[in-house]
């Protein structure tokens, strides 16, 4: 489970979290939805604490990700991240970028490893760009082939930023029907995301964030279909 | 030049000695361009530093290594410091000048291939679990290294022709050899046109040696 208990974030001056209160149970897909700036994406990255927070605590399976004494690499092992840019590793062959982390971060032998991410990657429908270096696959490749590699950590739960936004209008769908394939795994996901509709399908619960704040959090056919916040409103009718 | 008599054999006896001078050309380049590197690293990462102190000597450093010519460095390290009393031999005045200089362009190759790396490189590695030293020695530098291999090469190749500058201080690098041999047997032009084939050949050994490396080493593609 992921509590998260007033969380504030500042860039400087600048508050972009102002108390941020979100509880994750184990199995549930939140959506994260809200116009840009509203702090949503900054949320993700103090979840794994790529981020520092200023106050507030976010808690992990009871660990305190912010705590000094957290051992951060071992935490993010349990969060797998994909971002808005698919950042493959270019260097890598498909398989190799899968098989990177569980060997030198996992400790698995490299035979183990490849297992593991060949297994991710079918799952994912790359099995036959294994031995293909990242830069000659489309963007929808590269960040499916992103969510293999995260998966390939085997973590209990997975953070998704924005992971359509930069892909052509077409190579959307092959990505959401990838993440559609996890919430059918069970996966625990949180995705900040700009695709209303694919929100209202998978989510368990959609958090509306405005300017550091959950406006509005609800089930989907709440906050979606039936917004009762006046900036929702305005929101989802600026999107829909 | 009109009657100009090609007598190729007075070379051809003093080939051993061209080959000897051809040795310290390649040894002094060799030198100069490793420690160069290690400099080259400190002096990168003093101008990628928030410490002033650090940037600013860096930065003259790489100014003056970057807009300044080679023989006016090497003259520096052999008149200049002689001046004040401290005399290099010509193979070191021509090694400190060469080092200085490779450091100051290498440093900035360095500088540009650290920066070019995307920032989300970064994150995307550590969000899988890797600590900062297997980020850099997975992920960050093997990609910035095939970004500087070129360069890196190109540099080395100038360090070899540079080295020629050794002529003025008296080394006896290849040029140097090739000076004190033609003007005791006053063969200038076949002395000048051999050294230049053995120059011609050991820049093309160097850069077949590296297109070979590069394609053993590196696999796939940059973005």
């Amino acid at each position: 489970m992921i509590e998260i208990k007033d969380v504030h974030k500042s860039f400087g001056d600048l508050e972009v979290l102002k108390g941020i209160d979100l509880d994750v149970n184990s199995g549930e897909v939140v959506s994260i939805i809200g116009a840009s700036g509203s702090g949503k994406s900054t949320l993700l990255y103090c979840i794994n604490a790529i981020e520092k927070i200023n106050s507030g605590k976010i808690i992990v399976d009871g660990v305190d990700v912010h705590n000094k004494k957290t051992d951060k690499n071992k935490l993010r092992q349990n969060l797998g991240m994909v971002f808005q840019q698919w950042n493959s590793f270019p260097h890598l062959t498909v398989l190799e970028n899968a098989a990177l982390a569980p060997q030198i971060v996992k400790g698995f032998t490299k035979a183990e490893a490849e297992e593991i991410a060949r297994k991710e990657l079918i799952h994912v429908g790359l099995g036959d760009k294994l031995n293909e270096y990242p830069t000659r696959m489309s963007g929808g490749q590269q960040q499916r082939l992103a969510i293999a590699r995260a998966l390939a950590m085997e973590p209990p739960y997975m953070l998704f930023d924005e992971v359509t936004s930069a892909l052509d209008p077409e190579l959307v769908g092959e990505v959401l029907d990838t993440l559609r394939l996890l919430r059918d795994d069970g996966m625990t996901m949180i995705c900040v995301t700009h695709e209303i509709s694919f929100a209202k399908e998978v989510s368990d619960k959609v958090a509306f964030f405005h300017e550091g704040l959950i406006e509005e959090i609800g089930s989907p056919e709440e906050v979606l279909d039936n917004p009762q916040r006046e900036r929702t409103q305005q929101f989802l009718s600026k999107v829909l | 030049m009109d009657n100009y008599e090609f007598h190729w054999n007075v070379v051809f006896d003093a080939f051993p000695q061209l080959l000897g001078g051809a040795f310290t050309t390649i040894h002094v380049s060799v030198l100069s361009m490793l420690l160069g590197i290690v400099i080259a690293v400190l002096l990168a990462l003093g101008k990628m530093s928030t410490s002033k102190v650090f940037y600013h000597i860096a930065n003259v450093w790489i100014e003056i290594a970057r807009n300044t010519p080679a023989l006016f460095l090497i003259y520096m390290a052999y008149f200049g410091l002689g001046a004040y009393g401290i005399h290099l031999s010509p193979y070191f005045a021509v090694f400190s000048a060469l080092v200085f200089i490779n450091g100051g362009y290498l440093a900035e190759t360095f500088r540009g291939g650290f920066q070019s790396i995307p920032k989300t490189q970064y994150s995307a590695a550590k969000s899988l679990g890797m600590n900062k030293f297997k980020v850099y020695r997975y992920v960050i530098l093997p990609q910035m290294f095939r970004r500087i291999y070129h360069p890196m090469t190109n540099q080395f190749v100038w360090s070899i022709l540079m080295s020629s500058l050794g002529i003025l201080v008296g080394m006896n690098e290849l040029s140097g050899e090739t000076q004190r041999l033609q003007s005791t047997s006053f063969r200038t032009l076949e002395f000048f046109i051999v050294a230049a084939v053995m120059y011609f050949v050991i820049t093309k050994l160097v850069l077949l040696a590296a297109s070979l490396i590069s394609k053993k080493v590196f696999k796939g593609e940059i973005s």
